[in-house]
């Protein structure tokens, strides 16, 4: 038994990877080969096969957690009694965690509009010209690193050195060059949670590229072509003819960008750990439960993004059946 | 027929389709094209000066990064990397002191050992759940998978707690296998989903004429239709690669001191020696390598990925 649950070498743990993949390969090749007599084996057995180990899962993994948090949600921090909506009303009325809220407002609000917006414009901007590849790549690259490495990336880019001392950080080199004094960008509140909204932005902005982009060369080109005939051009195609061709994608581009703002976690936990004001929901909720121990309180907050989130998916569907009764 | 013919079909049936329209006067249309997008694209130079200038400055934070991680500790501390041009000294010190003397070495060997059960489990799980919902007629299917499909909504943090104490009273915390768990259970949905919109778009008559043929439904999803979707597979394969690679909360709740990622052990070297760049410089681009690798390799599969609609953050 020790031996599946610690593994200290390098050899051990990878033993124990291929030992995990055997063993499931064995369990589902063994599941499937016992469903696989078409004729003799009833319907049900068949779909219980194919579908009952991942909703074993699904019932496991999100469904009964969820509802233990939720009944977390109203008890004390221990867990020993209920205390009715107490933890809510603590989210609501502590001044700290107000302004946990209020971050996570500016963070929903601004990431989603700013990085759709520039990955817009930067899509029509970068259509059909010289390196388009290239620089959409380029744009695009900060999609496959981790929120940690991105906070360090942009807490080196916000380096604060006194002035007089040569500066490391980029940005306070270039407001030295500018004859500016050299700032804490990280420490000063409010205004350090705009500049970590930042990193979310700078990652965010190439995924909004690339579906807008895609969906940018699939406007058929006789639409383009007629309006350039009506005598369309310039600023005015983008506003009449390109934006509402994409609306659809804007949609989905809009929320699932809300959605993966609203659960950031690792930037803000890389780049101050919540300190200095900067917290928002998805942190607070690991320091309050991981930390603090509130477990009462971050279930709370659990709930809330929950919550949160449920109004944006909605819309999304919505949006998306729209979408699909018009075609 | 065998199942192998029909599995050959519905390839060429499949790149028929994308292939169809290469006739002679498409060609020539598309070399007209060709041709307007380059005049086109030289009568862009503004534009074109001004993509390619954001797409520098977008990558001067990474680039930044990058050229610190291989100066030395002094020069770091003193000047700005940018000096670096006027200045050159370089070595590999900094990777050597965090793979070695930090332990990212080890980190490095338990995000691979995490990440490769974590996106095998899942996707093989989800194939089946896909093809169960797409192709095999029961009672209750449709609203089975609505409640699949809405599961999406449910974010992680709601699930931690109660998860890690299932965990706890097994006796298996900390363990890699409560890792691989996890991660197999949060990517279901999305991987449902994704696969079962793939699925569904394969032609019905080719799994009927499989059905004729006497195949189980074992070997229709073998034979005919796991050919069909290996660029849907390797799309998602891509996804929850970069997701479980770069994913820190799962991490830092589930798994205990020898099993923590290279994530989670960066994290930590930025809460604890938030000073030290030369290290955290090196500990990033570790962390950095493989998704970049895997992600210029792949865009293409990820970007079909990502434009199959997804909603999971």
């Amino acid at each position: 038994m020790d031996w599946l649950l610690d593994a200290e070498t390098t050899a051990h743990k990878l033993a124990l990877m291929v030992l995990a993949i055997a063993l499931f390969a064995l369990v589902m090749g063994g599941i499937l080969f016992a469903v696989d007599k078409p004729k003799r084996v009833p319907q049900w057995v068949v779909v219980l096969g194919f579908l009952g180990p991942p909703l074993l899962l699904l019932v496991l993994g999100l469904v009964y957690p969820a509802i233990g948090t939720l009944v977390n949600s109203f008890k004390n921090n221990d867990g020993s009694e209920f205390v009715g909506v107490d933890n809510y009303a603590a989210v609501f009325s502590n001044s700290e965690l107000l302004i946990v809220l209020r971050n996570t407002v500016l963070w929903v609000v601004l990431v989603p509009l700013v990085a759709t917006t520039f990955g817009m414009v930067y899509a029509y901007l970068v259509d059909r010209t010289r390196f388009e590849n290239l620089a959409k790549a380029l744009v695009f690259l900060p999609m496959a690193i981790s929120g940690v490495a991105a906070g360090i990336i942009w807490q080196f880019v916000y380096e604060y050195r006194p002035e007089g001392q040569s500066q490391i950080g980029l940005l306070n080199q270039v407001l030295v060059w500018l004859g500016a004094e050299p700032r804490q960008f990280l420490l000063n509140a409010p205004q350090n949670t705009f500049f970590i909204i930042a990193v979310m932005i700078w990652i965010n902005a190439g995924f909004a590229m690339t579906v807008l982009s895609a969906s940018i060369k699939a406007i058929p080109d006789d639409v383009t072509e007629a309006a350039r005939l009506d005598g369309v051009s310039g600023f005015g195609m983008f506003r009449y003819v390109t934006v509402p061709s994409i609306r659809p994608a804007l949609v989905v581009v809009l929320t699932t960008v809300a959605i993966s703002t609203l659960k950031v976690f690792d930037i803000v936990y890389t780049m101050t750990g919540g300190q200095f004001s900067t917290s928002v929901i998805a942190n607070e909720f690991y320091s309050q439960t991981f930390r603090q121990f509130n477990q009462g309180l971050g279930a709370a907050l659990a709930v809330l993004l929950f919550i949160l989130v449920v109004p944006i998916i909605a819309y999304n569907v919505r949006q998306l059946r729209l979408s699909e009764e018009i075609r | 027929m065998t199942a192998s013919d029909v599995s050959q079909e519905v390839v060429t049936q499949a790149t028929g389709k994308i292939d169809a329209p290469v006739t002679e006067s498409w060609r020539s249309r598309r070399r007209q094209r060709r041709a307007e997008a380059a005049a086109e694209r030289l009568s862009k130079p503004a534009a074109s000066t001004i993509a390619i200038v954001i797409a520098v400055l977008w990558s001067i934070p990474t680039l930044g990064l990058f050229v610190t991680s291989f100066r030395t500790v002094e020069d770091i501390q003193s000047s700005g990397w940018w000096t670096a041009i006027t200045n050159p000294l370089f070595s590999q010190y900094n990777y050597q002191a965090a793979l070695v003397d930090s332990g990212l070495a080890s980190n490095f060997v338990n995000s691979f050992v995490i990440t490769l059960p974590a996106v095998l489990i899942p996707i093989t799980l989800a194939l089946l759940a896909a093809y169960a919902f797409a192709w095999i007629p029961f009672r209750g299917r449709n609203t089975l998978f609505v409640a699949v499909f809405a599961l999406q909504i449910v974010p992680i943090q709601v699930t931690l707690v109660p998860l890690l104490t299932l965990y706890v009273d097994a006796g298996v915390a900390g363990s890699f296998w409560t890792v691989w768990l996890s991660h197999s259970m949060f990517a279901l949905p999305l991987a449902i989903f994704l696969l079962h919109n793939f699925m569904k778009d394969v032609p019905p008559s080719l799994v009927e004429a499989a059905r004729m043929d006497g195949a189980g439904h074992v070997t229709i999803f073998f034979k005919v239709l796991f050919p069909l979707l290996v660029p849907a597979i390797a799309a998602f394969g891509v996804f929850q690669f970069l997701w479980v690679w770069n994913d820190l909360l799962v991490a830092l709740t589930f798994a205990s001191n020898d099993a923590t990622p290279l994530t989670a052990a960066v994290a930590d070297l930025a809460g604890t020696r938030g000073n030290a760049w030369y290290l955290l410089s090196a500990g990033a681009f570790i962390t950095m390598v493989v998704p970049l690798v895997v992600f210029i390799s792949l865009q293409r599969f990820f970007v079909r990925g990502l434009l199959a609609g997804s909603v999971k953050g």
